[in-house]
């Protein structure tokens, strides 16, 4: 295992010899310290490697993501593993804003809650929140699934796409064409999966399932070129 | 961009480091705003019944003595001063108009950037490690304190666009965003009595604040009527004689980290400008939920 102090390097110091493992792979295993908050740390890995961040980090922490399994042991800030592609990132505590903002595979988990606009037009990443998820979470969201443990706030689902939202708690209010859809046993199979694959300990019966009502503009054949 | 911090002491025992405590977070925002910078730090006292200005002349030779002695004999009261780099902190035995009245008289060429009885801005173009550094921010003492990085968007890099604005006396805000309909607001002030002297969204919204409160509003129902009335993307935190609070526009998109201990309460732009902060690894951490307000207040009598 190599361990690098963020005190010490740069966070393009690290992030560079993160990136070296895509070429010559000799060193799965990585410990990140002292973060203190810094922006884009371990952003664009394309390895299958194994980073734990241990501290509060900034922005963007786990951006672009592919293959490589990152732990944030603390709070993240804006835009956590935005446009994931695969690989698992896995946020202990809260995240800010946009949490997995646009990502188009892999897997989110955060352990806390999560700001404003978690999984902002996602296009088929997973994304696991076992606390609350701030207002407008999933606009304009694409493919892929959202579970959420807790409650989510106003305007869920605003402009949804196909993007398959699960909610345990309470829906502060859902957006335009964001409507509950019944669960069915491949719903309850899929969900249970999920929930196994981040770790929480929930009953899936418990959860409601909510989608897109298709009556946008865009669902509209009329409108189509 | 611009980058907001503030640093509100619960202990007492730590208001002789608060300076120390605070340049750094400002510091830390220094990527969010580079332009120009500021502070108003809430400490040292005025008598009861006497007034503590903030000045400003960009000469760094300007004659405050002269100006003083003028003041004591032309007002017939006490007239005391510190300098401070390019600027001067005056008490004076009077009321802030009477003082604010005479300055724009006699004293025409120098800025007017406070007035209260604990208040004390501090700003200037430039990087905010200079700026911290010319006003000697870390030897400063005192019970709160809110600062501003300025990245400029509404209006020009200049002193007179830099940040924190007061607009009423011990009230100051910085603020991390724009409004949308500040003309439109600036021109409702105008015709309550409310004259701003800049092109500034800012100073609206402080002015606003100010308006609330003579109106009567404690600093919270003023809080709540800024939700409804100002019209933009904003994180802003507020600085009373005895208040600290912080509040976010309903759609929350300019970012807020608050953190407390049993020792302090502390918000920062970005978790960054909060890691230097003693004990912070164990402080509750957060962000501000949107269109919420987070206030403390000492008691009147702690002061």
């Amino acid at each position: 295992m190599q361990s690098i102090n963020l005190a010490e390097h740069s966070v393009r110091q690290l992030n560079q010899l993160l990136h070296d493992q895509y070429n010559h792979l000799d060193e799965r295993q990585w410990d990140v310290s002292q973060t203190s908050g810094q922006h884009n740390i371990a952003c664009g890995l394309n390895q299958n490697l194994e980073v734990n961040i241990h501290g509060h980090v900034g922005y963007f922490c786990a951006g672009m993501n592919q293959l490589a399994y990152v732990t944030v042991h603390g709070n993240a800030g804006q835009g956590v593993a935005e446009n994931m592609m695969s690989g698992t990132v896995h946020v202990k505590g809260d995240a800010s804003s946009a949490a997995g903002a646009t990502a188009h595979g892999g897997l989110l988990i955060v352990d806390g809650n999560t700001g404003a606009r978690c999984g902002i037009s996602m296009k088929g990443c997973d994304i696991v929140v076992k606390g609350n998820v701030g207002h407008m979470s999933c606009f304009m969201a694409q493919a892929g699934t959202l579970v959420v443990c807790g409650d989510a706030g106003e305007a869920l689902g605003d402009s949804l796409y196909e993007t398959v939202i699960y909610v345990k708690g309470k829906v502060q209010s859902l957006g335009a064409d964001c409507i509950e859809k019944p669960v069915t046993e491949k719903h309850l199979k899929k969900l249970k999966k999920l929930l196994k694959s981040a770790g929480a300990e929930e009953d899936p019966a418990q959860f409601k399932r909510y989608g897109s009502a298709r009556q946008l503009y865009n669902f509209k054949v009329d409108n189509a070129y | 961009m611009c980058g907001i911090v503030g640093l509100y002491l619960k202990n007492q025992t730590l208001e002789n480091q608060l300076g120390s405590m605070f340049a750094p977070m400002l510091e830390a925002m220094t990527g969010r705003g580079p332009d120009s910078a500021g502070f108003a730090i809430y400490g040292d006292q005025a008598q009861e019944g006497s007034t503590k200005i903030t000045l400003r002349h960009p000469d760094l030779e300007y004659d405050w003595d002269t100006l003083a002695h003028h003041a004591q004999t032309h007002l017939a009261v006490n007239v005391a001063f510190n300098r401070n780099h390019n600027a001067a902190v005056f008490k004076m035995a009077t009321d802030a108009k009477t003082a604010n009245a005479y300055f724009a008289t006699h004293a025409p060429e120098v800025a007017l950037l406070s007035a209260g009885q604990s208040i004390e801005i501090l700003k200037a173009v430039g990087l905010p490690g200079d700026i911290s550094s010319d006003f000697n921010l870390t030897s400063m003492q005192g019970s709160h304190i809110i600062g501003h990085t300025r990245m400029a968007t509404e209006s020009a890099v200049t002193l007179e666009g830099s940040h924190p604005f007061s607009t009423g006396q011990d009230l100051c805000l910085v603020h991390n965003g724009s409004f949308s309909n500040h003309n439109r607001l600036r021109t409702e002030l105008a015709y309550h009595g409310y004259q701003m002297k800049t092109e500034n969204d800012t100073e609206v919204a402080a002015g606003y604040l100010t308006w609330r409160m003579d109106q009567g509003d404690t600093l919270d129902q003023s809080l709540q009527h800024a939700l409804q009335d100002l019209d933009g993307f904003y994180t802003l935190a507020i600085g009373t004689k005895n208040g600290f609070a912080v509040i976010r526009d309903p759609i929350a998109c300019k970012p807020a980290v608050l953190a407390e201990t049993d020792d302090y309460v502390a918000m920062a732009s970005e978790y960054q400008a909060l890691t230097s902060l003693v004990n912070i690894e164990h402080a509750r951490i957060w962000e501000p939920e949107p269109a919420t307000i987070y206030s403390w207040q000492r008691d009147s009598q702690q002061g």
